[in-house]
């Protein structure tokens, strides 16, 4: 697949964030043959300085990163985090973030398309963590958006794709954009899921990083991200009511 | 003056971010500054005076989903 012209081996995305240990995370990344992590920003320690060991690993993976705007509320925190991160992390890529809900971490549109034309206009490729919903889509390709990156269920929640439908109907709407699932994976099976309905990519941390191996996890992910996409390319089968014989009919015994 | 930096409040005699940046552990390494909720390049730092009241945020790199 490709993004604002960057071309990506893997269609699996994977988060940095809540592994046992960076050795673990490392290794959950190499089995997850990812080639596109996501990382943060927070407040640093002149004393403990735990960003600092953190960056060197990252950066000794040889995958590119893309940064994230996690925890802004408003359009301000957003954009100025988004500058942040390009400096530190010398990337325009930025997965936006602005967070309307603290139950449901679910976005807030209005600033999301807001901060989205903010940072296109400054020259950010703009990666934004939206809902299901055709217009807010709609408004953030207007907005300069070139990926579009809808929950399938809340951040953390494992729950798969709760609306099925919203999705395909964005594939439907949108088939020139990369579409990527991002938040509420827990297994393989809804990774695939997300492929077989076309989706360019998902990207997952908490189903891989809380998963008691990790690393086999990211493995599990990986094959499933391959098949569903396989699956996708191969034109699946059309569901039906009713039986049909796989066995051909014609010549069977015992009949008259 | 009283200042705040990382929502934290630090008495300083640092006249610029970078010699407040300097005082506070923060030379050499690789970090992101706001000033006031503004992103302050970092080239910036040595030209921004700080005044009584201000707010700094300094971030670094950290694990992300």
């Amino acid at each position: 697949m490709e993004v604002y012209g960057t071309k990506l081996a893997s269609r699996l995305l994977l988060g940095t964030s809540q592994y046992p240990s960076p050795a673990i995370l490392a290794d959950a990344v190499e089995a997850a043959g990812s080639d596109v992590v996501t990382v943060s920003l927070r407040r640093e320690s002149g004393v403990e300085r735990a960003g600092q060991g953190f960056w060197s690993l990252i950066r000794s993976l040889g995958v590119k990163v893309l940064p994230n705007t996690a925890g802004c509320h408003t359009v301000k925190e957003a954009v100025a985090t988004a500058q942040m991160a390009r400096e530190v992390f010398g990337t325009p890529w930025i997965k936006l973030e602005v967070i309307g809900n603290h139950d449901t971490l679910q976005p807030d549109p209005f600033a999301l398309v807001e901060a989205a034309g903010i940072l296109s206009r400054d020259g950010f490729q703009v990666f934004p963590y939206t809902t299901d919903d055709l217009i807010v889509a709609e408004r953030l390709v207007e907005a300069g958006c070139q990926v579009l990156m809808p929950w399938g269920a809340p951040i953390g929640s494992g729950k798969g794709l709760n609306n099925r439908f919203a999705l395909r109907s964005m594939r439907a709407h949108f088939p020139d954009v990369p579409l990527v699932v991002d938040a509420g994976i827990g297994l393989p099976s809804h990774a695939a899921d997300a492929m077989e309905l076309g989706y360019d990519a998902v990207l997952l941390n908490t189903a891989v990083a809380k998963a008691g191996d990790p690393v086999r996890m990211a493995e599990a992910f990986r094959h499933a991200v391959e098949a569903g996409r396989l699956a996708f390319e191969a034109d699946p089968m059309e569901p039906r009511d009713m039986a049909a014989p796989s066995t051909p009919v014609l010549g069977t015994a015992f009949r008259s | 003056m009283k200042i705040t930096v990382n929502g934290e409040t630090v008495e300083t005699g640092a006249r610029s971010l970078a010699a407040l940046l300097e005082e506070l552990g923060y030379g050499g390494i690789v970090v992101a500054t706001a000033v006031n909720g503004d992103f302050t390049p970092a080239g910036r730092r040595a030209e921004i005076e700080l005044k009584d009241g201000d707010q700094i945020e300094v971030l670094a790199p950290m694990q992300g989903g």
